[in-house]
C-alpha cells in the first residue's frame, strides 16, 4: 500500500526537572491512503504526544523529538524547517484536538476561524469563503450552517464545536487528518455521528486518518488497522478484524475483556475485567516491557528485557516475551 | 445594548448635580470673603459692597444654590473674577488642548505598550523579556514630572531638538506626551505582557498553529483579541488618572489646557473658575468611562449576547 504517513522510530523526550524521560519510544507506524489507523492506549500511554510530534506542534519545552523520521509525502517532517511545517500544517494535514470546548478561539466566531484556514492555504475570502464554510458544516453536519456561521464558540455545545474544528480540518482536503480523541469528551450520540462522519471521508473521499482513542468499542466500529500503544511504546499492530480474533498482547487483552458487555448488568460490567493497576510514571518505567508490572503473564525476563517485535500473521506484530498465540 | 446606553447616559447629569453640590457647599465654607476677592484686592468698600449685591451674596445660601443652578441650566458659570465674567468661553477655548494631550498620550499608550507587551509575553524569560520588563519597572519608578524635567534638559536645553512649553506646532506636544503617558505605558506593557504569557498556553493558540499560521500572525490575529479586553479595562480605569496627570504636566510645561486653567484659578483664589473646570474635569471622567464601557461591551462578544 502506498503510505501517506510512516513514523520510523519516533522518540519524544521530556526535559522535567526531574530529569529527562521518554514519553514515546522508538514508535514506528504506517497510514496508507483511505485508511482509518486507529492509536489506543490507556490515558498517559504516549497517544497524544505521538500525534502532536506528527504536526510538529509538541510543547517545546518540555517535549522534545530526540530520535526518528516522520515521513509525510517528500518529507521528513521530525526534521524539517519552520516554514515548510507551517505549509503543511491545515493544508496538507488536518488535526482535530481532544478537547473541544476549549480549541477554538472564545472571540472569534466560527465561521471565520475556518475561513481562516482557507484564506491561508487557498487565497479563498469573501463570499466564496463563506459559502465554502457552510458547505463543510453541512458536511459535518451542522444544521442550519448560514446561522452558525457567525455564533461564538460559548454559543455552541462541545460537540458543535468539535465538528467546528473536523470542518476546519478538512477544510483544504488534506490528506491525512490526525484526530486526538475526537470523541472523548463528547455524549453516545454526538459521538457515534461523528465517528459516522469520519467513516464517510475515508468511503467517500479515500480521505486517510490517524485516529486516537482509549476507547476500543470505537475502534472496532471505525478502524481498518490498529496499534496498540503501553508505556510509550508501540506493543501490537493489527488489522481490526484480526486483532479482536487473535490479540497476542496481554495488554490488548486486557483491553479487549474490559470492553463493557451491554448484555451484562450494571454492577458487574467492566468491574471485573478491568485490567489491575495503573501506567508507571515516566521516571518508573521498567528496565524490560513496561506492561511486566501488570501483566498476568509476566516471566522474570519481562522485567528485564525489552521484547522485540516479531510479524506473526500477515500485517500482526507484536512485542512481548510470553504472548498468547491465537489457536 | 441601547438600554444599556440610555441607562449610562441617565446617570452622567445624577452624577453631575451630586459634583456641582459638592462644589457648592466647599466653596461657600473656605475662608475668605467671596465680595472681596471677586471685586479684587484694591477695590474700595463702596465697590466690594456693590459687587455683593451684584452676585447676590447678600441673600440667603438657599436662594444662591438656586440661583447657580439656574445660571448653570443656561450656561453662565457665575462670575469669575479673572475674566471679570463667565469663565465659560474661556475654559471651552482650552478644551481642545486638553483632548489633545490626552488623545496624544492615549495614541501613544496604545501604539508602544501594547505591542511591548506582547513581544515580551511572546518572549517570555529570553532578552526581548528581560529588556522591556526593566524598561516597565524603570518607568514605573520615574515620577512624571521628573521625567519631563529631565526630558526637557536632555531635547530641548542640550540637543535643542523640541520646545520645551507651549503649544507651537507638532513638536511641542512631544514632551508633554512622553511626560503623561509613560507611567500608563509601563502598564498597559506589563498587564499586556502578563495576558500574553497566559493566553500562549491555551488550546485555541495551539489550533490556530495547526492551521499553518506563523507566530506572528497567531499573536495578531489571536491572542491580541483576547488580551484587549483586559487592556482596554486597565486604560479605562487609569484614563482618570490621565486627567489629573494632565493638570500637573501642562503646568509644568506651560500647556494651554483646561488642567493649567484651573491651577491659574487656584492662585488668584477665582472659586468660580475652578468649580466650572472641575465641572468639566468630571464630566470628562463620566463619558470616558462610558466610552470604555461601550468599546468594552464591543470587544467582548460574552457581554454583547449575554
Ligand atoms: N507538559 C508535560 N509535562 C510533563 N509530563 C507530561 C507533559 N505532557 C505529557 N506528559 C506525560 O507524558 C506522558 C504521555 O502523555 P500523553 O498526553 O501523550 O498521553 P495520552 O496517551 O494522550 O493520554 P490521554 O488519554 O490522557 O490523553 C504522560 O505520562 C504524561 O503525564
Ligand atoms: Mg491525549
Amino acid at each position: 500500500m502506498d503510505d501517506v504517513l510512516a513514523i520510523e522510530g519516533l522518540t519524544v523526550e521530556l526535559d522535567l526537572s526531574r530529569g529527562r524521560f521518554a514519553a514515546v519510544r522508538d514508535v514506528s507506524l504506517t497510514v496508507g491512503r483511505g485508511e482509518i489507523v486507529a492509536l489506543v492506549g490507556e490515558s498517559g500511554s504516549g497517544k497524544s504526544m505521538t500525534a502532536l510530534a506528527v504536526m510538529r506542534l509538541l510543547p517545546e519545552p518540555p517535549a522534545l523529538i530526540a530520535a526518528g523520521a516522520i515521513r509525510f509525502r517528500d518529507k521528513d517532517l521530525a526534521s524539517a524547517p519552520e516554514d515548510v511545517l507551517a505549509g503543511i500544517r491545515g493544508d496538507r494535514i488536518g488535526m482535530i484536538f481532544q478537547e473541544p470546548m476549549t480549541s477554538l478561539n472564545p472571540s472569534m466566531r466560527a465561521g471565520p476561524q475556518v475561513a481562516e484556514v482557507l484564506a491561508l492555504h487557498k487565497g479563498l475570502d469573501g463570499k466564496a469563503a463563506r459559502k465554502r464554510v457552510e458547505e463543510l458544516f453541512a458536511r459535518v453536519r451542522i444544521p442550519d450552517p448560514a446561522r452558525r456561521f457567525d455564533d461564538y464558540p460559548h454559543q455552541m455545545s462541545g460537540g458543535m464545536r468539535q465538528r467546528v474544528m473536523i470542518a476546519m480540518a478538512i477544510a483544504c482536503d488534506p490528506d491525512l487528518v490526525v484526530a486526538d480523541e475526537p470523541t472523548t469528551a463528547l455524549d453516545v450520540t454526538t459521538q457515534a455521528q461523528i465517528l459516522d462522519i469520519f467513516r464517510a471521508f475515508r468511503d467517500e473521499d479515500g480521505r486517510s486518518t490517524l485516529l486516537i482513542t482509549h476507547d476500543l468499542a470505537v475502534v472496532a466500529e471505525t478502524a481498518d488497522r490498529v496499534a496498540v500503544m503501553y508505556g510509550g511504546r508501540i506493543v501490537e499492530t493489527a488489522p481490526v478484524e484480526r486483532l479482536f480474533e487473535a490479540a497476542a498482547h496481554p495488554y490488548t487483552r486486557g483491553l479487549i475483556a474490559s470492553i463493557p458487555n451491554p448484555d451484562e448488568d450494571i454492577e458487574t460490567r467492566g468491574r471485573l475485567t478491568e485490567i489491575a493497576g495503573a501506567v508507571p510514571a515516566l521516571w518508573a518505567m521498567p528496565k524490560g516491557c513496561a506492561f511486566s508490572p501488570r501483566c498476568p503473564r509476566a516471566t522474570p525476563r519481562c522485567a528485564d528485557e525489552q521484547p522485540s517485535s516479531e510479524t506473526i500473521a500477515p500485517g500482526h506484530v507484536v512485542a512481548c516475551w510470553n504472548r498468547e498465540d491465537a489457536r | 445594548m441601547l438600554r444599556f446606553l440610555v441607562q449610562r447616559l441617565a446617570t452622567i447629569p445624577l452624577v453631575a448635580i451630586g459634583v456641582i453640590t459638592i462644589l457648592f457647599v466647599i466653596f461657600k465654607s473656605v475662608p475668605g470673603d467671596e465680595a472681596t476677592l471677586a471685586a479684587g484686592a484694591t477695590s474700595t468698600q463702596a465697590e466690594i459692597e456693590a459687587m455683593r449685591v451684584r452676585l447676590g451674596l447678600d441673600r440667603p445660601l438657599l436662594i444662591q444654590y438656586a440661583g447657580h443652578i439656574w445660571g448653570l441650566l443656561h450656561l453662565d458659570l457665575g462670575y469669575s473674577s479673572t475674566f471679570r465674567g463667565n469663565p465659560l468661553p474661556a475654559i471651552l477655548e482650552r478644551i481642545p488642548a486638553t483632548l489633545l494631550l490626552m488623545s496624544s498620550a492615549i495614541a501613544v499608550t496604545v501604539a508602544i505598550g501594547i505591542p511591548a507587551g506582547l513581544v515580551a509575553g511572546a518572549n517570555q524569560n529570553r532578552w526581548p523579556d528581560y529588556a522591556i520588563s526593566g524598561g516597565v519597572v524603570a518607568l514605573l519608578a520615574i515620577p512624571n514630572f521628573w521625567l519631563g524635567m529631565v526630558l526637557i534638559a536632555v531635547l530641548s536645553v542640550q540637543m535643542r531638538w523640541l520646545p520645551s512649553f507651549g503649544a507651537a506646532g507638532a513638536a511641542s506636544l512631544v514632551i508633554p506626551t512622553i511626560a503623561l503617558s509613560a507611567r500608563l505605558i509601563a502598564l498597559v506593557a506589563r498587564t499586556t505582557r502578563g495576558m500574553v504569557v497566559e493566553e500562549m498556553r491555551k488550546d485555541y493558540v495551539r489550533t490556530a498553529r495547526a492551521k499553518g499560521l506563523r507566530w506572528k500572525a497567531v499573536l495578531s490575529r489571536h491572542v491580541l483579541r483576547n488580551v484587549l479586553i483586559p487592556i482596554v479595562t486597565v486604560i479605562g480605569l487609569q484614563a482618570g488618572y490621565l486627567l489629573g496627570g494632565s493638570v500637573v504636566v501642562e503646568r509644568l510645561f506651560a500647556w494651554p489646557g483646561l488642567g493649567d486653567l484651573m491651577l491659574t484659578g487656584v492662585s488668584v483664589r477665582d472659586y468660580t473658575l475652578i468649580q466650572g473646570a472641575t465641572l468639566f474635569f468630571v464630566v470628562g471622567f463620566l463619558v470616558i468611562n462610558l466610552a470604555v464601557d461601550i468599546l468594552y461591551r464591543f470587544i467582548n462578544p460574552r457581554l454583547r449576547h449575554g
